[in-house]
């Protein structure tokens, strides 16, 4: 049988996409990484939403919470665009539409994580 | 694209073939049930984000911003988000320990399969509601 592949493109192993197994695999990591750190965020927000502004800035002020947080927000920003971006490709079928609404899943993706991590940064360095 | 004559796409029926049956043809088994929640309860936390942001920015802003955070979040809509949030999360947290399972290959029989997807449901409801009953007897005895 013919082989239209050529060699390095076989070793690479990195398919038609040119991005092999690194969705399934970053998506994988996020979740793993994200069990203790949702774990840990549920116990800090129900500790701390009902709480004054003050009491709130001066818990995420705090290096060992900050840290967690901002692992936090990275994780779970970045393992909710690649959820969606499976969702937009399973269910839009119309190629303009699909490549709109996957441009918005990441920009959106980034605009949270941003604002959020700004948001900490600003309450740890006051 | 046009629809090229073998592309799977939609295409007219020459025929009157039967079409592969789809959601509403077939009784939900538990497991599909579970696997369409992930979903569901994936976009609503992707939804919850903002008000992760929300939260953040607001305490990071001062008490004024603050206040209208605390408002939305004190009223029962606010508290309807919070248990919705904290379901979401416990189902997704579960189910994807789940997944991370079947992804090393464990758990694949139907019983099993059937019988973790019900655990998942049990178990996030208890947690959600135990989560949601200690925020709020928390936020009540710190917020006055």
């Amino acid at each position: 049988m013919t082989r239209l592949r050529t060699p390095l493109s076989r070793i690479e192993g990195l398919g038609s996409a040119r991005s092999g197994t690194q969705h399934f695999w970053h998506q994988r990591l996020t979740a793993v990484a994200l069990v203790p750190l949702s774990i840990w965020f549920v116990a800090s927000a129900l500790a701390y939403v009902g709480a004054e502004q003050g009491a709130v800035a001066a818990y995420f002020a705090a290096p060992a919470n900050a840290v967690p947080m901002f692992l936090f927000i990275l994780a779970s920003t970045y393992h909710m665009s690649l959820g969606v971006q499976i969702i937009i490709e399973d269910y839009i079928h119309n190629e303009g539409q699909k490549i709109a609404a996957l441009m918005l899943n990441r920009f959106a993706a980034w605009a949270i994580g941003a604002a959020s991590t700004f948001a900490l940064i600003k309450m740890a360095l006051r | 694209m046009a629809d090229a004559p073998n592309s799977p796409g939609p295409s007219p029926r020459p025929y009157g073939r039967p079409l592969s049956p789809h959601l509403q043809i077939y009784r939900w088994p538990i497991t599909m049930a579970a696997s369409i929640t992930h979903r569901l309860t994936g976009l609503a936390l992707a939804a919850g984000t903002l008000f992760l942001s929300w939260w953040l920015i607001a305490a990071a802003s001062g008490p004024e911003a603050y206040a209208v955070f605390a408002f939305a979040a004190g009223n029962l809509l606010g508290e309807i988000v919070l248990f919705g949030f904290l379901w979401s999360l416990a189902f997704h947290l579960l189910n994807g320990i789940r997944h991370l399972a079947w992804d090393v290959g464990y758990g694949f029989k139907v019983p099993t399969a059937k019988l973790t997807a019900v655990i998942v449901y049990a178990a996030s409801l208890l947690l959600a509601v135990a989560a949601f009953v200690l925020g709020i007897m928390v936020s009540r005895g710190l917020g006055t």
